[in-house]
């Protein structure tokens, strides 16, 4: 065993020294390798990010949402709707829902006003983002100050920031009471921003959706399962758009590998020639040419697949941004979650290290098994 | 110690340029002794040798090495009889470029897997005793032509071969350097080694240190040479 060991660490010894001695030309296919990496790992982190994150923001939201249109345009639902809800068949829980946005002048920024039914602050007291705690400068006790729209000013006792952990679009989000809430909006008594309802059954949503159409004509009910799948298309679609490109990159870098490798040097040729002559079994030399091919392809997945985390996670993809615009729209200030997908690594690996591999390996099998006896007539 | 019978080298054989290198070898070396092949140009020297150091195969006939037939063997086991019995000593010398003279010497070793420490004391020993000791480092294209010649003893010499083969050694030496070379060769036959070797030069074919020459003529021997 330490036996098998040592020649595994000559053979790695010989192939560094054979790479540095080609230097040039490795770090050449070592550069496009790893750039071949990125643009695909990237592509393939953010998507799939995305999708995490979508799925994750979408899970806590209800399976229908219930909105009143007016000429088109989303109004408040009028006292009423909800005892009228309550009578169709199938919905679990109905909850009119406030919510709403304040332009803050101070630091320039928009927040979301909202009322959680679940245990909100008292009135008088709020809870707000980390993002907002962050630019207000306040902290748990602190008093925060806002002018209504109709010009009142209004101060609230922040009672908790939300940790910064929580998703994304919790950052500018300020929770407040139901009657603080009505106060600073002059929000009509009765009247909520939209109904979310829940089904218990699944199956049973569309149905829903149906019977919540006809028994209210100006209304337009918005369910989770289609957001999501349109979501889900959209990334897909972009995703498979932008893989197809990197698709004929992946092409070109066949061939480019596979010309290096059938284009086995004169001086490789002789190099294996010498090898084999002095002792070298056809076994030792394929070992050693297929460390080489492994370090090369290793170090370039690894410098990829790395750069391309960073790019995508801690860059928010600024190199794929302006080719994907349409992400940037759902998710304005996009900070992702890093995400990493076993399945995705695997395959993106079996689609480059290993065709690189047997790229490398084949010529060089032609080479390795020709007689030794070339080199005495070099 | 090699006992050749009958022995046929074709190249290209049942093809157009089909040739025939060698036809008909019978020859007998023994042990400890330094043997010279002459013979023109295209005499097949090196084909001969080829064969007798296990690089080639012969077309047709049987190489018996210290007793043991191993014209049958598979190449797996011929390049462990190569790697264990000959050292090579090549006429371009065919060191590996780029590396250093001390790595050069190692390389026939790799396989054999020994602890690092034991095969660097070994390599640096042998640069050593050909005077090579200071240059280990230099990598091997730096070297000049009888700097790379003794490096290329040294590699031979790495898996303590039996049997040393070398073709044309003098070939790329001037007279005071192919001097120094007939000095190591005799040190080789006082280790105790067997060595063969091809040459047209004189100062080799003619020397005291050469127990027997071997002379062919297209692919034949024509003077076996004194088998003592
Ligand atoms: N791979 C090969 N294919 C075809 N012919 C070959 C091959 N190798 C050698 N020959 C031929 O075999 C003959 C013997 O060659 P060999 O190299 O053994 O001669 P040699 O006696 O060593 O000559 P020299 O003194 O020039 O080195 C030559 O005519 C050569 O052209
Ligand atoms: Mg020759």
């Amino acid at each position: 065993m330490t036996h098998w060991i040592a020649r595994q660490r000559y053979l790695i010894d010989f192939t560094l020294a054979a790479l540095a001695r080609r230097k040039v030309r490795n770090i050449g296919l070592l550069l496009v390798f790893s750039l071949l990496v990125f643009a695909i790992a990237s592509v393939m982190l953010f998507t799939s990010a995305l999708r995490a994150e979508a799925a994750r923001v979408l899970a806590a939201s209800p399976e229908v949402i219930l909105q009143r249109l007016v000429a088109g345009r989303h109004d408040l639902i009028p006292p009423g709707y909800i005892e009228r809800i309550g009578r169709v068949r199938g919905v679990q829980r109905i909850e009119g829902r406030l919510w709403g946005y304040y332009y803050d002048p101070v630091v320039k920024a928009n927040y979301t006003f909202q009322v959680l039914a679940d245990n909100p602050p008292a009135p008088g007291s709020i809870v707000v983002g980390a993002g907002l705690a962050r630019f207000r400068g306040v902290r748990p006790g602190n008093t925060l100050s806002f002018r209504s729209y109709a010009g009142r000013l209004f101060s609230f006792t922040v009672t908790e920031v939300l940790p910064a952990s929580a998703e994304l679009v919790s950052s500018d989000l300020v929770l407040l009471s139901e009657a603080d809430f009505r106060a600073f909006f002059d929000y009509p008594a009765g009247h909520y921003t939209d109904i979310a309802l829940s089904v218990a059954n699944p199956l049973e949503t569309r149905t829903v959706a149906t019977k919540l159409s006809t028994l209210l004509p100006d209304s337009r009910p918005i369910l989770r399962d289609e957001v999501l799948r349109t979501y889900a298309s959209i990334f897909d679609w972009r995703e498979g758009i932008v893989l197809t490109l990197l698709s004929a990159a992946l092409l070109a870098f066949g061939i480019l590998a596979w010309d290096k490798a059938s284009g086995l040097s004169a001086e490789e040729r002789r190099e294996i020639g010498i090898l084999k002559a002095i002792g070298w079994e056809t076994g030792d030399v394929i070992r050693m040419k297929l460390w080489e091919g492994l370090l090369v392809a290793l170090s370039a997945f690894l410098t990829g697949y790395l750069a391309a985390y960073l790019h995508v996670f801690h860059f928010s993809a600024a190199f794929l941004a302006p080719v994907l615009k349409g992400w940037a729209v759902l998710y304005p200030r996009y900070t992702l979650t890093p995400a990493i997908d076993g399945l995705q690594i695997a395959t993106l690996f079996l689609f480059t290290v290993f065709p690189y591999a047997v790229a490398v390996l084949v010529p060089i099998w032609r080479a390795a098994i020709t007689d030794p006896d070339a080199v005495m007539r070099a | 110690m090699i006992e050749l019978k009958d022995i046929h080298k074709a190249f290209n054989q049942g093809r157009e340029n089909e040739y025939w290198a060698l036809s008909g070898i019978d020859l007998t070396l023994e042990g400890r002794k330094v043997t010279a092949l002459r013979g023109p140009s295209g005499s097949g020297k090196t084909t001969l040798l080829t064969i007798l150091g296990c690089l080639a195969r012969p077309t047709r006939g049987r190489i018996r090495l210290k007793e043991e037939d191993v014209s049958g063997l598979p190449e797996r086991f011929l390049t462990g009889v190569r790697r264990s019995t000959f050292g090579f000593v090549f006429q371009q010398f065919n060191l590996v470029r780029g590396l250093s003279a001390l790595e050069n010497v190692m390389l026939p070793a790799y396989p054999l897997g020994l602890p690092r420490h034991e095969l660097l004391a070994r390599a640096e020993a042998r640069l050593a005793g050909l005077q090579l000791g200071h240059r280990r480092e230099a990598r091997v294209e730096w070297l000049s032509g009888g700097e790379q010649q003794r490096v290329a003893i040294a590699r031979a010499l790495i898996n303590d071969p039996e049997i040393v083969i070398a073709d044309e050694p003098t070939a790329n030496l001037d007279t005071a350097l192919s001097r120094q070379f007939m000095g190591i060769l005799e040190a080789l036959v006082d280790e105790g080694r067997t060595v063969i070797l091809t040459s047209h030069d004189p100062l080799v074919v003619e020397s005291t240190v050469v127990d027997r020459v071997v002379t062919l003529r297209d692919g034949r021997i024509v003077d076996p040479g004194n088998a003592a």
